[in-house]
């Protein structure tokens, strides 16, 4: 008998559903494994135990009276720390808001509370979700299950550890250029990033508008599937989000691929990528063909210089959304200013960290007079370039498969002096968040290192149905794999 | 492009930043690298190809005018640093005359 805490989303709402298992049980089964794993792992920025279990015994209480329960009632679930929780402290992993309780949820967090999903905390993420290590937290470093010296990937991290370690069965995160999928791979589970537009924005302290979308991390990409199921659709407090109807992800999960054209992107499988992680997407290549696929290989140019764009693009737009932290309204203020201007300057100089401050440094100066046109305006274009070369592979391909990212997990420290090293590591994923399409990243097996490597499978906007079938086709096809060395019971 | 330690103190005004000596040095030289690497996007750019400012087509998304539930003054204020008479309060903007 498997421990509450190993059992996945969808087994704990059967087992919770049909009175096998309570909610409250469930719940207190991860805030102790969290309680015993935290020291070491620190996925969380604050834990909300009393909160999850009032949840959980509403879930019992309901079901005590006869009520139908939804798809998702009593399993747990981690927030990232970039999500608006009404009385619950919102960081985004930054200094400047370390006192912020919101006074209103986000749109998803709505939904999750009224799914009946306890929430066990909110997770540890690189500040306003700026970074790709979780390095860059006021709240400390997020460690990886697979191997406490290394990073859990970013920004999303500790959503991805917790789950990765059996904190939590499923959790949230954002995804701006890479920072659900990236982490994912990482830590060895699953991770969605959905079309721009799919999940409501509302409540989700900004970084890059137009690339900011939230999305899953689960240990199966069923799982994955019914929480994006819960979370999407159209807000009309979010008017970018889509008014297209929702798929239904988990009832198309086995359909399977038989026929479908899968293509490879050459860009990903080039001198920069480790030979383990090549040699899994290889392989998995060869499992789509096996499995009744026409499977090809695809050149996406702009794939690199898309970067480049995204590092113009996002710090542009970071500059412009954390104009709003200027000690008037929320967050921190220091004291004994000379004047307003003296006030805004210190506050900010104060509670934002370093890779906040090099971000909206770099944002500025690509808006600012005279530099216009040579940086945003021409990434603008680069980002037409890129819509247009996924377009052209849609032609050829149902769906794209490529690394997620180019090595396995670094090592704590390895790249906090060189952001230009860490920016590297989204190579793969960015051009999604820029082309507004959708994207999972699963779990291929191991590295020649021992550590988890990820697979993308890409496809356009509003592809989450056929992603969810070629990802699910893909992890049944591989069959169980390892798991790191904290999911042994202590 | 080489930034110089007076572009970087320009920016810093702009963007209501503050750095030690030691901090614009630092930035001066990452900035520079960094700038270096995005100016790529002037070589593949075309000028007769249109910027991109957003994924979505949505364009003029309306909805009725219509009072909803929004925060009360109360809540709104909650997290402030400083209020005084249901406002928002902050030090002094103009100089006195």
């Amino acid at each position: 008998m498997a421990e509450l805490w190993q059992l996945d989303a969808t087994e704990i709402a059967r087992a919770v559903a049909s009175g096998e298992t309570s909610a409250i049980d469930v719940t207190n089964a991860h805030l102790d494994r969290i309680e015993a794993l935290e020291p070491e792992i620190r996925a969380f920025i604050t834990l909300t135990p009393e909160l999850a279990r009032s949840q959980a015994a509403a879930v019992d209480q309901a079901r005590g009276r006869g009520e139908a329960l939804g798809p998702l009632a009593g399993v747990p679930i981690a927030l990232k720390d970039v999500l608006c929780t009404d009385g619950v402290r919102t960081t985004a992993g930054s200094k400047i808001l370390e006192k912020y309780v919101p006074p209103y949820d986000a749109t998803i967090v709505e939904r999750v509370r009224a799914a009946g999903m306890p929430v066990l905390g909110k997770t540890n993420q690189d500040e306003f979700a700026m970074g790709s290590s979780t390095e860059n937290s006021a709240y400390g470093v997020t460690r990886n299950p697979w191997d406490l010296a290394r990073v859990p990937g970013g920004s999303s991290g500790g959503s991805a550890a917790a789950v990765a370690a059996g904190m939590a069965p499923v959790s949230l995160g954002t995804d701006t250029g890479g920072s659900i999928r990236q982490p994912a791979a990482l830590c060895g589970v699953v991770g969605v990033k959905p079309t721009y537009g799919r999940v409501s924005r509302y409540g989700l302290i900004a970084f890059a508008s137009s690339l900011d979308q939230i999305g899953p991390f689960a240990r199966t990409v069923r799982d994955a599937a019914a929480v994006l199921q819960l979370i999407a659709g159209h807000d009309p407090r979010d008017s970018t989000s889509s008014p297209e109807p929702v798929s239904d992800y988990v009832g198309a999960i086995d359909h399977g691929v038989d026929g479908l054209r899968v293509g490879v992107v050459r860009e990903g499988m080039g001198e920069g990528t480790q030979p383990g992680v090549k040699a899994r997407v290889e392989e998995a290549a060869q499992r789509f063909a096996g499995m009744g696929c026409d499977v090809g290989e695809v050149s996406l140019p702009s794939f690199e210089v898309a970067l480049s764009a995204y590092y113009l693009i996002a710090p542009a737009e970071c500059s412009s959304n954390l104009a709003r932290y200027d000690g008037v309204r929320y967050g921190y203020r220091a004291d004994d200013a000379r004047d307003v201007v003296d006030m805004n300057t210190r506050s900010r100089a104060h509670g934002f960290g370093q890779e906040v401050k090099r971000r909206i440094m770099l944002g500025t100066y690509a808006l600012s007079a005279g530099y216009y046109d040579a940086y945003y305006g021409k990434a603008q274009k680069v980002r037409t370039l890129v819509i247009r070369d996924f377009e052209e592979a849609y032609r050829h391909f149902d769906f794209l498969i490529c690394p997620t990212t180019p090595t396995t997990a670094f090592k704590i420290g390895e790249k906090t002096d060189d952001p230009l090293a860490m920016y590297l590591s989204d190579l793969f994923t960015i051009p999604s968040n820029l082309a507004g399409a959708a994207g999972i990243s699963l779990p291929c097996g191991l590295g020649e290192d021992g550590l988890p490597v990820g697979i993308q499978v890409l496809g356009p906007p509003l592809s989450e149905e056929l992603l969810f079938r070629a990802a699910y086709a893909l992890e049944q096809d591989l069959g169980p794999l390892p798991s790191p060395p904290v999911w042994e019971a202590r | 492009m080489r930034l110089t330690r007076e572009d970087v103190l320009h920016v810093a005004r702009l963007a209501r930043l503050a750095f030690t000596d030691d901090e614009v040095d630092r930035f001066t030289a990452q900035l520079s690298a960094i700038l270096d690497h995005a100016a790529r996007v002037s070589e593949v750019a075309a000028g007769d190809v249109p910027p991109t400012s957003h994924a979505l087509p949505l364009v003029n998304v309306f909805r009725e005018d219509v009072v909803g539930e929004c925060l009360s003054q109360e809540k709104a204020l909650s997290t402030a640093p400083e209020t005084e008479d249901g406002r928002f309060k902050v030090p002094r903007i103009l100089e006195e005359a």
